[in-house]
């Protein structure tokens, strides 16, 4: 995991100009054609309904990103957890801003809340795929930066502590964009109540190792108490308004209540000037250059390490991470070759065998075939013997009983001429 | 109320309906006198349970209405709990005394409801906890040498804390109170009310009550039960002004002079009583000063006559087959 870079320690040796040189002007020139281009920022609030996020955002941006004519998602109903994206152009001192505001309505608000966090990350993941996809590409002269630099999360105003969906989200979070929780609707809490829920929230965030968005040190000591004195604030309490009350004469942005005027831009009622201060006007480079340097790399190596490890023995690439996509290829190539060579021998084996087989059994079958018409022809002839022995015991047969019948006649014949001599005699008496 | 008894008064009044005008004072009214006595002695109990999840004030307002330390306040869970992995059920009594009167007053609490990441019936606890009360009340009641004052544990009120998002109900919400509002008396109120200004609370106020009568979620006081055109007037004001919007503090501060309860900001001090500020002091007078018997006969006579008439059916036909 690549962690924050460090100041880099110069070893090159200073040395001292004799005259101006004029590269003292390099900051301005970069400045003015980053003006041209125009910046990106991409918001992202996150929190249960109610806690007003839409408010702190037109606080913060001094807009209606949600107006009467596009209500924003408090005005409706959400079962699932969705993910919204705004976009809002705005213009001041010739520096122009484009600014992404993603919404989550429905994290949170039903009765079973877990995975509620699962829109949000592959929200973010599709994002930095994006970004990926889009460095990877070969013509790479428009790369619009989509990512999202930094997530406020609501904490809903308990004085108590962090809910366990609270801890859950940031937990999964933290590695994957910079998040800064925000106590939201301050104006509940007394100060005392205020600073014990603050502490609580310190000591919860420090016990689960949740990684909020640090402040990097500068050299500038001025710079420096402030960042500390925002650190001991954390996390920031604020309050949102858009509307304008006057307080003793003054045109002020706050909430009215019976008792006084919560004032939103007063550092004594909430926290909000430290977060738009902090947020818009000293640390908006500095959370994108995070997001980039720290959050995306992550993202990138793992998503790249991930794809390399694919089809090669994962024994092999432990150490080998660090190769070139080229020469990757082409040894995958060569794999891929090898492999196809070894199918092809192993192919024509097959087929041989298969050839051998076949001729064999028609070798066999024929030698079948044959034998038994040496059978057949045999059971023949003995079938034609058989016969004609029969037809010649037939054949005696018939003879001796004609013999029989001639024999009979004859007799036959005797015996009537008998009888004819005898009736001539007997008719004498 | 009648202290002492009228008696002129009453003997000299013809319209006494169909009976005979009474030739002298008799003391019939005296038995509100002895009514009043003997509720003082015996004292009575009364048992309320607060449900919302955690960090809405719950314990707060339970001590700003009876003016004393009932309810153990949580102040951090890191301290000596976590918070609960299922909804547990704690039931204080406290005895306090007020005028002769004394009351046993048993807080129920819920920690650790609504506050999982999955809370899907995390209302069944509390539904268990309710019912197991009506059955031990059943039990005694049925039994053949019965105690002479059976203890009355039933759970009389059951305060639901809404959160005050602004926008609308929580699911959570309308589904606790759908599933109890035919078991015990539920009193939504608006928790934490500081956090909105008026027009906020009154438009939250206005959907609240939508969507609850859409829901069909009936609170207490609920229109069936009202007995006459007196109180179904008197009723129907409360019901308009439901739920109350409530802030609980057991602090004091020093205003105008008047020590008051009181929530201090770095932009004034949010009054707990004072009508203007929030509802409190409606809430507690509805609840304590004028509803607290009705309370418990709508759970005596209603809820507990539901429960027993489903138990004895069920027995019947499990005799029956």
């Amino acid at each position: 995991m690549i962690e924050r870079p460090e100041t880099a320690v110069p070893s090159i040796a200073q040395r001292n100009l004799e005259g101006y040189v004029g590269f003292a002007n390099l900051p301005n020139q970069v400045y003015r054609k980053s003006v041209k281009r125009g910046f990106e920022f991409t918001l992202m609030v996150v929190g249960e309904s109610g806690l007003g996020k839409s408010t702190l955002i037109n606080s913060l941006f001094l807009t209606d990103l949600y107006s009467k004519d596009y209500p924003g998602p408090s005005q409706r109903i959400k079962k699932t957890v969705q993910v919204e994206q705004s976009k809002v152009l705005i213009k001041e001192g010739g520096v122009q801003l484009t600014l992404t505001i993603v919404d989550t309505p429905g994290f949170g608000d039903a009765v079973d809340n877990s995975n509620c966090w699962q829109p949000v990350i592959n929200y973010i993941d599709s994002k930095c795929e994006d970004f990926l996809n889009a460095e990877s590409r070969v013509n790479r002269r428009s790369m619009p930066d989509n990512r999202v630099h930094c997530c406020l999360y609501f904490i809903a105003p308990s004085g108590h502590g962090l809910k366990p969906l609270d801890i859950e989200f940031m937990k999964r979070l933290h590695d994957k964009v910079n998040v800064i929780p925000l106590i939201a609707k301050a104006d509940t809490l007394t100060p005392e109540e205020c600073q014990l829920f603050k502490k609580q929230i310190m000591k919860e965030i420090q016990e689960h190792k949740i990684k909020i968005y640090e402040f990097p040190d500068t050299e500038d000591d001025d710079d420096n108490k402030l960042i500390r004195k925002i650190k001991e604030k954390m996390p920031l309490a604020v309050v949102g308004s858009n509307v304008v009350i006057e307080v003793n004469g003054k045109k002020v942005r706050g909430r009215q209540y019976p008792w006084g005027v919560a004032e939103v831009e007063n550092g004594e009622h909430c926290d909000f000037t430290v977060l738009r201060n902090m947020l818009i006007r000293t640390h908006m480079q500095d959370l994108k250059d995070v997001t980039n340097n720290v959050h995306y790399e992550n993202y990138r190596s793992k998503k790249l390490a991930a794809v390399t490890c694919n089809g090669v023995d994962t024994s092999k690439t432990k150490g080998q991470l660090t190769k070139s996509p080229l020469a990757q290829m082409e040894e995958e190539r060569r794999e891929h070759v090898m492999k196809m060579k070894k199918m092809e021998a192993e192919m024509e084996q097959v087929f041989e065998m298969k050839v051998k087989e076949k001729k064999q059994k028609l070798k066999d079958s024929e030698a079948e075939l044959e034998r038994r018409h040496e059978q057949m022809k045999r059971n023949l002839e003995a079938q034609y013997k058989e016969l004609e022995e029969k037809r010649r015991v037939f054949e005696e047969e018939k003879a001796n009983w004609e013999a029989q019948q001639r024999i009979l006649e004859q007799q036959k014949l005797d015996a009537s001429k008998t009888m004819e001599k005898n009736k001539k005699k007997g008719k004498i008496f | 109320r009648a202290d002492r008894p009228h008696g002129h008064g009453l003997s000299s009044s013809h319209n006494s309906s169909g009976g005979s005008t009474l030739l002298g004072y008799i003391g019939i009214d005296t038995i509100i006198e002895q009514m009043r006595k003997k509720t003082m002695k015996t004292g009575f109990d009364f048992n309320i349970m607060v449900v919302g999840h955690s960090g809405l004030g719950k314990s707060t307002l339970v001590n700003t209405l009876f003016k004393s330390h009932v309810s153990r306040k949580s102040a951090g869970w890191a301290r000596d709990e976590k918070i609960p992995k299922t909804v547990e059920i704690k039931a204080v009594s406290h005895v306090i005394e007020e005028g002769g009167v004394k009351m046993k007053l048993t807080v129920v609490d819920t920690p650790g409801f609504g506050d999982q990441i999955n809370n899907d019936n995390c209302w069944e606890p509390i539904s268990k906890y309710i019912n197991e009360q009506y059955e031990k009340f059943l039990k005694e009641e049925v039994n053949i040498t019965r105690k002479k004052r059976i203890p009355d544990t039933r759970v009389h009120c059951c305060i639901y804390f809404i959160s005050p998002t602004g926008h609308f109900l929580r699911q959570l919400d309308t589904e606790f109170m759908k599933r109890l509002s035919h078991s015990v008396n539920i009193i939504p109120v608006i928790a934490k009310a500081d956090t909105m200004t008026l027009e906020e609370r009154q438009e939250f106020k206005q959907r609240v009550r939508k969507e609850l009568e859409v829901s069909g979620i009936e609170f207490y006081p609920q229109k069936e039960f009202d007995e006459d055109m007196e109180d179904k007037s008197d009723n129907d004001k409360i019901r308009e002004a439901m739920p109350f919007a409530v802030v609980g503090s057991d602090k004091e501060y020093q205003v105008n002079g008047k020590r008051v309860l009181g929530r201090k900001t770095a932009w004034g001090i949010v009054e707990v009583e004072n009508p203007n500020h929030c509802e409190f002091a409606q809430l507690r007078d509805f609840l304590i000063r004028s509803h607290l018997q009705d309370l418990k006969e709508v759970t005596h006579n209603i809820h507990y006559e539901t429960y027993r008439a489903k138990r004895l059916n069920e027995n019947g036909e499990y005799y029956n087959q």
